[in-house]
């Protein structure tokens, strides 16, 4: 408890993009709830954050801290580190924390190839191939910039989480939702879920929210939706061959894209009790294949341009595969 | 030689970082401003077919996804070459509109703009949107949630989503609005036509009246004489969404205008090996260093670049204020940096009229919001203009539209050098004989501010403000004073 006896709350970004930040402030006017409710320590977006003020404070006296981004060098890992030797509830806010989001997908290319990409771009003028490196000496004397991580990690993979938030952002009324709930239990009227549960989510999947008609149509080929003269505003994306990922993806966003006439692309996560993402929706989209014969089934499982991006697009670093060999390496080699 | 430190307190990733070296006299002999991350979009991009760019590059920065969500469209369309349905380029425009004025309203009133209504030397805990509410009144606050709400609602109604829109893809968009959506996206852009005039009036009224303030944004340390950059129309008026690369000198002289496909003929980026993010310079005139000057490749693309590099404004209430901007600050080209906090209200004005001319368009709500590509993909790129400047994405397919090769140059980045340059300027002012003045750590943010630099998109990693400790050592290398802060 602060000094006012409000509890404390901390919130967090690692290598993120920001979108959870403001997803938090598009909270709007609940944003008071938090204020009222809370005496905020550490939110370095928000306001006045030292660092060295967090080290100081006693183990596990910060009650809430939303943790977003992942883990992407060794300065992300040192304050995961921190902020869960000072925090009682640690939540993996966002895609990035829980399971990666689409920057784990740089765990499919070593650090060589990212920088070679990068550093030798059409619009680059680098003849000597200068690459960045962590510590120069210059003229004056010697600077550094840190070395990033052969690989992206979720939080979870370097300290024990209490809860996830899952989303890319997290829509702002489940966040809403969350912090009533936090508020009620710290009045007493409710009780925290489970260690280790999915918070600010539901449980089945978009397709439960999505309001387009199913008939459990079959389909002979996937299609691009570009490709599309007219998508039917009514009828599932899946059934018209679009490689919408609802069938696996967590219920919690109000099936946003598909009924903006958009796939979903799995920004919430697996479903409950789902292990593997990508292997769910495989299942789901080998299920609407209308075929019998092994290789009609392997000409339209063609049909998908890009399976990697398709069933791992936001949670490579948090599946069971995680990463490449050679990003796992890290020197670029198979 | 002694050196200064400027540091993340916390060596947070993904901020700056800043060494200043002093040389015998204790004066500044160099300065690197250092970016110390990087996430390689370019990279793990390939091999994504190229109708998921606009959804993947959105993740390269939640505060202005919409920027990358309108090049990665654009860019797509031009690699399966198509020229998308009018209806289509304007809802897009419309949604961009939209994003506009809730971008520069964060930035005005959150950001950059306490350092004017509270005063450059207010104490930091005053210089923020609450001091501002306090010292101009509640009503304030109240209207910039609501520019941002009626923005996000917008958004979403074109886009899907308030954060990372999701329905622009190759040959235009999978929805397009009705007639009941197009009065309720009406109905809020004339209010934020209001708004952007409130705006400017405050600013005229807090800023402009004031000639102390005045003096600040006409003074020489935040003056930098570069090349200026901005996206124009056909009849060279500012435009953010479409169009050709305008290039004015330092004197205001026009030295050409560029498509998108001509990105490279122009511009250069150089790789430092002492920081994550490139140099952009251009390349015509060549990299000689981070100085100013006619025979200098540096360049700048912010709001105030724009209206440098335009010759007006197509809306009316937006080119009034121009005209008044350049009466003010003695013609044109203007290159005292503070000024882009003034150019950034009247980019807002012109945003808004915009939304409602976009918004009343009899074409806006027609259901020919997509056009089928027929061609075969395989190269493009698009340009649009992102807040913190001219955002390029350039894509190579195979023949089924599957990633081969791509490049980004983010807003931010375009300013790496000048940004540079102001830190050293603030620097070498304010560092004499190796003392420091405990006013560099408000010039050095104020520097920065004017800029809005998001090193979230320019390292395609972390956005954010930056929190600075300056460590002033001594030739020994033992520190002998240090001063923090975090923004």
């Amino acid at each position: 408890m602060s000094a006012n006896g409000k509890p404390k709350f901390a919130m967090y970004w690692a290598a993120s993009c920001g979108g959870c930040e403001i997803a938090v402030l598009n909270i709007h006017e609940k944003i008071l709830d938090v204020d009222a409710n809370f005496d905020v320590v550490f939110w370095p977006v928000a306001m006045d954050a030292k660092y060295k003020d967090v080290q100081a404070m006693p183990d596990k006296s910060i009650l809430l801290t939303l943790f977003n981004g992942g883990i992407r060098n060794e300065e992300n890992e040192e304050i995961a580190h921190l902020l869960r030797q000072k925090s009682q509830i640690l939540v993996a806010f966002g895609s990035c924390a829980c399971e990666g989001c689409i920057p784990g997908l740089a765990n499919l290319s070593s650090t060589k190839e990212i920088m070679d990409s990068v550093y030798s771009s059409v619009s680059t003028v680098n003849p000597e191939g200068i690459r960045p490196q962590t510590s120069y000496l210059m003229p004056e004397g010697e600077i550094h910039i840190p070395k990033i991580y052969p690989v992206l990690k979720t939080l979870d993979q370097v300290v024990p989480v209490d809860y996830y938030m899952p989303g890319c952002p997290p829509e702002s009324h489940q966040i809403g939702a969350v912090i009533d709930l936090v508020v009620k239990v710290l009045h007493g009227e409710a009780s925290l879920p489970p260690t280790g549960a999915t918070i600010g989510a539901d449980k089945s999947t978009v397709c439960d929210d999505c309001p387009r008609e199913r008939n459990v149509k079959t389909i002979k080929s996937f299609k691009r939706i570009q490709d599309i003269e007219k998508v039917d505003p009514n009828l599932c994306l899946l059934e018209q061959g679009i490689p919408c990922n609802g069938l696996a993806t967590r219920q919690g966003c109000g099936a946003l894209c598909p009924r903006a006439g958009a796939q979903c692309i799995g920004c919430y996560g697996p479903a409950e009790g789902v292990v593997d993402y990508g292997a769910r929706l495989m299942t789901a989209f080998a299920s609407v294949i209308d075929s019998q014969d092994p290789e009609e089934i392997e000409r339209i499982l063609d049909t998908l341009p890009d399976p990697v991006g398709q069933f791992y697009r936001f949670n490579l670093a948090g599946s069971l595969m995680r990463a490449s060999r050679s990003a796992w390496n890290g020197n670029g080699k198979t | 030689m002694q050196r200064i430190s400027i540091d993340p307190i916390t060596r947070l990733e993904g901020h700056g970082k800043i060494e200043i070296f002093l040389d015998d006299q204790g004066d500044v002999a160099n300065s690197y401003f250092q970016i110390p991350e990087l996430r390689g979009f370019e990279r793990f991009c390939l091999g994504r077919p190229v109708e998921e760019m606009p959804l993947l590059t959105n993740r390269i920065c939640g505060v202005c996804p919409e920027a990358h969500h309108m090049a990665a469209a654009k860019a797509a369309d031009a690699v399966y070459h198509i020229d998308i349905p009018r209806t289509a380029k304007m809802l897009r425009e419309l949604l961009y509109m939209a994003f506009y004025v809730t971008d520069h309203t964060t930035h005005f009133y959150a950001l950059g703009g306490p350092d004017f209504v509270m005063g450059p030397d207010a104490p930091v805990a005053e210089r923020n949107i609450l001091g501002i509410i306090h010292k101009v009144g509640l009503e304030i606050g109240g209207k910039v949630i609501q520019a941002r709400k009626f923005g996000h609602a917008t958004v979403e109604i074109i886009g899907g989503r308030k954060v990372h829109p999701c329905t622009s893809i190759p040959g235009g968009l999978t929805k397009g609005i009705t007639e009941e959506q197009r009065q309720e996206i009406e109905k809020m852009g004339r209010w934020a036509i209001e708004f952007g005039q409130f705006s400017l009036g405050l600013f005229n009224d807090i800023v402009l009246s004031n000639q102390q303030y005045l003096d600040l944004i006409l003074g020489d340390i935040y003056a930098h004489e570069t090349y200026s950059i901005g996206l124009v129309d056909e009849n060279n008026k500012i435009n953010f969404y479409d169009g050709r690369v305008s290039v004015v000198a330092p004197d205001g002289e026009r030295i050409g205008k560029y498509a998108p496909n001509e990105y490279t003929d122009w511009i250069g980026e150089r790789v430092e090996p002492w920081s994550y993010l490139k140099f952009t310079y251009l390349k015509k005139v060549g990299w000689k260093g981070l100085v100013d000057g006619k025979d200098s490749g540096v360049y700048c693309a912010t709001p105030l670049s724009r209206l440098n590099a335009a010759d007006g404004i197509a809306t009316p209430l937006a080119q009034e204020q121009y005209e008044k901007f350049y009466a003010t600050l003695g013609g044109k080209p203007v290159h005292k940096r503070l000024a882009i906090h003034w150019a950034r209200l009247i980019e807002l004005l012109y945003a808004a009229e915009r939304w409602v001319e976009l918004a009343t368009d009899p074409e806006i709500t027609s259901p020919d919001f997509h056009k089928v590509p027929t061609e075969t993909p395989t190269e493009g790129v698009a340009i649009v203009e992102a807040p913190r400047g001219t955002l390029t994405h350039h894509y190579k397919t195979d023949e089924r539209g599957l990633l081969k090769e791509v490049n980004l140059i983010v807003g931010t980045t375009n300013n790496y050098a000048p940004i540079s340059m102001s830190i050293q300027k603030a620097a070498k002012s304010l560092i004499k004989k190796g003392k420091v003045n405990e006013g560099l750590l408000n010039m050095v943010e104020m520097a920065f501010r004017a800029y809005d630099p998001c090193f979230g998109c320019a390292t395609h990693s972390l956005p954010g403000q930056m929190p600075l400790e300056v460590t002033v050592r001594d030739a020994q290398g033992n520190p002998i004073d240090v001063l923090k802060q975090f923004c």
